[in-house]
């Protein structure tokens, strides 16, 4: 039986209920240095989810027990505002921020120079202002522009989108009523545009044959997530005072 | 000293061998045992090695979420209790915890193998409340797929209890609570460069990344959920699921 509100076809002519390809994100706007108090800060949206994410950091680490004399300590923290979604979001901590928090930390661990700064804290902190799907994917990409900005040493950036399977079919970027309705809802993250996977989650039954093609899919996505990250720091810097990297 | 400990862990990996002499694809000797809490609805014991864990499967009456009106609710909670390792303490389940229910949660949910249809008593009022707690007695490695083995055979043999006049009638039963699947979750961890199963304390503490693939009976994929901090390329990634197929073959043989 199909759940309440649920479209009867999600796909039709092979466009999706917002008008977009099966393979086309929503409309990407990345910003940085959004914040004037935060070392770093940054916005991340797909569509109608809208991620900021602020650095601080690194900075000593409290509680004092804590610190690592070897290397600097990362904490990331996803949290989503009350108004973000339909129905109120009670405010403290929910199990799912608690995962969510300890998977965005673990895909951000993989490229930070933790010896640096020993015995120190790096604090992220996401904010999901909105929720449209894949908040954890915009909220990561959000995430690693800020330790970017924050001038935190890191390989490369991490780079995060969602795909999945609606109707049937493979989509990128999952959004709206997908997230709901749709079969497949998978979350994943690499390493720049690299053959690395640091975040996969994957709710929902797909045979292997699909989700094999759902982990290609996934890395053509974030390489295209990797390059409008890059371009947003080449287009910010471009004067010439800081210099960054391609 | 855990370093010490670490480092060797892995030099023998690189060999291909592993600390107690297992293949990199060979499961600890596996013991389960169901109905070992009578008071609950369903119950099972797994020990895989030494890690020790009880599953318990308790029913409630209550109110089914509103964008499923005529739908039973599952709901999965992990306890680490200290008894297990001293590393444990006492309190409200860390984020260890909550990524342990959640990963069986989504295990058995995504897989549909409740029918929960079937557990509506009141269209949009009244329906049953699956809790499957998950309780850690002794914790050598690999708790999540002794934990998923754990809930889905407490699932497998629990029953509905008698609800007349609005009281649940403990003890007295109606039925078996309707699955029609099962779902077999096999963590896959990596560890320099090798991929194995089933770690024990030491490669856990000692590994780069872990993939967690649950398969249903058509070894169809219904979720994953990779942990740890560390990378799988997408070749890894497949392997991980061939294994998890296979092996979750295998785990489903000894509980249906």
């Amino acid at each position: 039986m199909s759940k309440v509100g649920q479209p009867e076809k999600m796909i039709v002519n092979g466009k999706r209920l917002d008008g977009r390809e099966l393979e086309q994100f929503r409309p990407i706007t990345v910003e940085v240095s959004v914040l004037k108090r935060a070392e770093g800060s940054a916005v991340f949206k797909f569509g109608d989810t809208y991620a900021l994410a602020a650095v601080f950091g690194p900075r000593t680490m409290h509680p004092r027990h804590m610190q690592d004399p070897q290397k600097a300590i990362l904490r990331c923290r996803y949290a989503m505002a009350p108004f973000s979604t339909n129905e109120r979001i009670r405010p403290g901590v929910s199990r799912r921020n608690v995962e969510i928090s300890k998977v965005l930390n673990d895909a951000l661990s993989n490229v930070v120079f933790f010896e640096d700064y020993p015995k120190t804290g790096i604090d992220v902190f996401v904010e999901i202002l909105q929720a449209d799907a894949s908040t954890r994917c915009a909220g990561l990409n959000a995430a690693s522009l800020a330790l970017v900005e924050a001038g935190v040493p890191v390989k490369d950036m991490i780079s995060s989108c969602s795909v999945g399977k609606v109707d049937g079919q493979l989509v990128l970027d999952i959004g709206g009523d997908e997230d709901q309705f749709g079969d497949v809802d998978m979350a994943t993250a690499t390493i720049g545009s690299e053959d690395k996977f640091v975040l996969l989650q994957l709710d929902g039954i797909v045979t292997q044959e699909e989700f094999f093609k759902l982990l290609e899919l996934a890395r053509k996505g974030c390489t295209e997530i990797y390059e409008r990250q890059k371009n947003t720091f080449k287009e910010k810097y471009k004067a010439g005072e800081v210099s960054v990297e391609s | 000293m855990l370093k010490a400990s670490e480092n060797y862990v892995r030099k023998l990996i690189d060999e291909g061998m592993r600390i107690d002499e297992r293949k990199f694809d060979e499961f600890r000797k596996i013991k389960i045992e169901t109905n070992v809490i009578k008071k609950a609805e369903g119950s099972a014991r797994v020990l895989l090695g030494n890690t020790h864990v009880l599953v318990g499967v308790k029913l409630s009456v209550g109110e089914p979420f509103p964008d499923s009106p005529n739908e039973g609710v599952l709901i999965v909670n992990a306890e680490l209790v200290p008894v297990a390792s001293p590393t444990f303490d006492p309190g409200p389940p860390d984020e260890n915890a909550i990524e342990l229910a959640r990963v069986v949660d989504r295990g058995i949910r995504e897989s549909k193998c409740i029918d929960l249809e079937k557990l509506c008593i009141e269209e949009g009022k009244k329906v049953w409340i699956i809790n499957i707690d998950i309780h850690v007695l002794d914790h050598d490695g690999n708790l999540m797929d002794a934990s998923a083995l754990g809930a889905i055979t407490a699932l497998l043999n629990s029953n509905i209890p008698k609800y007349e006049n609005e009281k649940i009638m403990y003890g007295v039963y109606e039925g078996k609570i309707p699955i029609n699947d099962t779902p077999i979750a096999i963590t896959v961890t990596k560890l320099s460069t090798k991929l194995l199963i089933d770690p024990n304390l030491e490669e856990e503490n000692a590994l780069d990344a872990r993939i967690t693939i649950s398969t249903n009976e058509k070894g169809e994929i219904c979720a994953i959920q990779k942990g740890g901090i560390g990378f799988f390329t997408t070749d890894e990634i497949k392997e991980a699921t061939n294994l998890s197929i296979v092996k979750g073959k295998e785990l489903r043989k000894l509980i249906k």
